[in-house]
């Protein structure tokens, strides 16, 4: 078996197993060859093997970025006026870290919260997919959330006086129902240090109420009956179920260090994100017929040959978005159909120099320089190509250069479909033709 | 064929388009989205037709900035608005649900104002350096400044090109300047670069093996190149053209600036990029002999 036949034996194999990652999860078939009739349905193997008592799970489902798949897209800007420098960094990633707490306790799968500073600016962006109400979102996650309990003043000193029992002394808390009325409240449990504390105000304060602020506002006023010990107490208020919930979580989660603000917000609901992934596979199978039809109205025999490489192509692309995973944003799906728009450019590349060469040799030589030729300029254009893919993907999160997530879809996409329309473009093509062409 | 001799046509079929472009920014100016100067932009599907006209006065009444409401087609309508903060927002949700209580929030943008002029740095931070690489790799490739320059012309040309037609298609569809646009405006400057270094890799072949006068090499690769150019940049239109007309709103115009990038990238490799490289030798020329 000659070496060319070999190595499209392996591509085959590639391909193969590509195409087993790339396909859907199921595809109904449903046809007819004369009296057989078949009406089942392929479903997808996904990777699920137990090796050495590790086990290996991979579903090799498409990720959907926030646009596609429905979500939120938050940009809250931190107020760190009151903060010295050295403490900034600190307290961003303080706020960072309550804030993830909040939305993993709010339940919201696979979050992503991450910071970002520009010119003295800090800002922390929240991902959230699948999120409906944002409102709700936004108040849970960008609230300061600073629970102090303070005391009424005496007749002297009129007015409501902070204690040091704050939010920091709590180590839980819970939505629960008031025994008496059935509302929803919030039940919390200090710490021993917030315990003892709180044993102390309540014994100075018999009698008096207990206003209990949230920033500053009072969500609630408990008359104090009699001196408590053993750290527990209730937040009742006029409370709905989920606000008393958020309440909960924002006491378990702790206060942020610094008031922040929102000042960005993207959301895409699922509807408009499932027509845009329609809208852009129609476009991009209209578009492929049309450069298929081209290649094959333009080269005759060659054009199948680059019409087969630009199939394996698009198989071995989506099945490493699948495996890396790419998320895909609609810019991203632009750059997918933009590189299969180039990836035939090493083809006709090749090509063209082909004719030219077979002028002055015979085929199969001119075959080969026109392949070597060519590299040299296919190489020189992409490397430019890539180069702006790297500055918009801006994979080492250069503060000053963009890093937000709908364009480094794009940028990611783009530079993926280079690498792989070299490969397929030289390596799959120049072994068809190697067998094919004689 | 002697395509050089020709190049008084190519520059002022460039300059003319390029004049026309700058006359429309000077005009019109751009139509510059949310992403750069902040606002709102908010999508909602309502069960019935709404009066565009009433809504607007609705949202006046509780004192939200309305650019424009418009429909895009089975009962949804884009608003655009100024920035809201989470109050605003509740403010425009209680005008929407008094008109439809059932009306579906399909995307809601708010972009607070001091976003844009940061983004518009880092755009321009992202230029620079694309542009300075590409500059200095083109340099390096073929042992001369000549070259790099002139590719990084041709690359501005087409930047030109593309800003002057989104200005023009801003004042007549309303086309915006946008971040995504930005992007587009990136990956033009690497396709003009792409077939630039295509057909200057075989002026730089040629010189290797037969060597000879800029003028007859230029003329000679533009010949060479220009079936491979052309069918090129033929499969890529047809991708980005696919996605202009079935695409969806969101990235219309997104394909679009692609598209007239890759247009006027093909154009600008050899009646730009090449002639410019006859001129400069026939100015190192003309000082030669004094």
């Amino acid at each position: 078996m000659n070496k060319p036949l070999r190595k499209l034996l392996v591509i085959l194999v590639l391909v193969v197993l590509a195409g087993i990652v790339a396909m859907p999860k199921e595809i109904p078939l449903k046809f007819n060859v004369g009296s057989i009739h078949v009406d089942r349905t392929v479903t997808r193997p996904d990777l699920n093997i137990t090796f050495a008592g590790k086990e290996i799970k991979k579903s090799f489902d498409l990720v959907l970025g926030l646009d596609l798949a429905g979500g939120s897209h938050l940009e809250f800007e931190a107020d760190t006026s009151g903060i010295s420098d050295d403490k900034k960094a600190t307290a961003i990633q303080g706020v960072r870290n309550v804030m993830e707490q909040r939305v993993n306790l709010y339940g919201v799968s696979e979050p992503n919260i991450q910071t970002s500073s520009f010119e003295g600016k800090d800002y922390i962006i929240v991902e959230l997919p699948g999120i409906k109400d944002t409102k709700e979102a936004v108040n849970l996650i960008g609230q300061t959330a600073q629970l102090v309990f303070a005391e009424v003043g005496s007749e002297e000193e009129p007015g409501i006086k902070n204690t040091d029992l704050t939010g920091a002394d709590v180590k839980s808390a819970d939505v629960t129902f008031d025994s008496t009325n059935g509302k929803p409240a919030v039940s919390i449990e200090f710490t021993d240090d917030g315990a003892k504390k709180f044993e102390d105000i309540t014994g100075r304060n018999i009698g008096k109420p207990l206003p209990i602020l949230l920033d500053g506002y009072p969500v609630s006023s408990p008359q104090v009956g009699g001196k408590i010990s053993g750290g527990k107490a209730q937040i009742t208020g006029n409370f709905t179920l989920d606000e008393a919930k958020q309440l909960a979580i924002q006491i378990s989660a702790g206060a942020l260090p610094v008031p922040v603000k929102l000042v960005q917000e993207r959301t895409v609901g699922a509807t408009l994100g499932s027509e845009s992934v329609q809208k852009s596979v129609r476009a991009g199978f209209v578009g492929l017929a049309m450069v298929l039809l081209f290649m094959i109205l333009v080269y005759g025999r060659l054009g199948i040959v680059s019409a087969v490489a630009l199939v394996v192509f698009g198989i071995l692309t989506l099945a490493l978005y699948k495996l890396i995973p790419v998320v895909l944003t609609l810019p991203g799906i632009a750059g997918f159909l933009l590189s299969v728009g180039m990836a035939v450019d090493s083809n006709i590349l090749i090509f063209e120099r082909f004719k030219e060469e077979r002028i002055k040799r015979n085929t199969r030589d001119a075959l080969e320089v026109a392949f070597g030729r060519a590299w040299d300029s296919i190489r020189d254009a992409n490397v430019a190509t890539l180069l702006t893919a790297f500055v918009l993907a801006n994979p080492l999160d250069l503060s000053f250069l963009n890093s937000s997530g709908p364009i480094r879809g794009f940028a990611i996409t783009l530079a993926l479909g280079i690498v792989i329309s070299l490969f397929t473009g030289i390596v799959v093509s120049r072994n068809l033709l190697r067998v094919f062409i004689k | 064929m002697d395509w050089m001799s020709y190049r008084k046509i190519y520059f002022s079929i460039s300059g003319i388009i390029i004049m026309l472009g700058l006359i429309s920014i000077a005009l019109w100016g751009f139509n510059i989205g949310i992403d750069f100067k902040g606002g709102t932009i908010a999508e909602y599907k309502f069960e019935n037709p709404i009066s565009t006209e009433d809504t607007t006065q609705k949202l006046k009444d509780k004192d939200i900035t309305v650019a424009s409401i418009q429909e895009t087609g089975d009962k949804s309508y884009i608003f655009k608005l100024e920035a809201l903060d989470t109050e605003g927002k509740n403010r425009l949700e209680e005008v929407v649900k008094g008109i439809d209580d059932k009306a579906e929030e399909l995307r809601f943008e708010s972009v607070g104002p001091s976003i844009g002029p940061e983004l518009v740095k880092k755009t321009v931070y992202a230029l620079l350096i694309s542009a300075g690489g590409i500059l200095l790799w083109i340099a390096y490739q073929f042992k001369s400044l000549r070259f790099g320059t002139s590719a990084v012309l041709a690359m501005l040309h087409d930047t030109l090109v593309v800003l002057g037609a989104f200005s023009i298609f801003g004042h007549f569809f309303g086309a915006e300047i946008d971040f995504l646009f930005a992007s587009a405006l990136l990956t033009v400057l690497s396709f003009s670069v792409h077939d630039t270094i295509i057909v200057y890799d075989r002026i730089r072949e040629t010189m290797r093996k037969e060597g000879g006068s800029i003028y007859d090499l230029a003329n000679k690769a533009t010949t060479e190149t220009l079936t491979r150019s052309f069918n090129n940049s033929i499969t890529i239109v047809f991708m980005l053209l696919a996605l202009v007309l079935l695409g969806g709103s969101s990235i219309k115009w997104f394909a679009m600036a692609l598209m007239i990038g890759t247009i006027s990238g093909t154009y600008s490799s050899p009646f730009v990029a090449v002639p410019l490289l006859v001129v400069w030798e026939n100015i190192h020329n003309k000082f030669k002999k004094k």
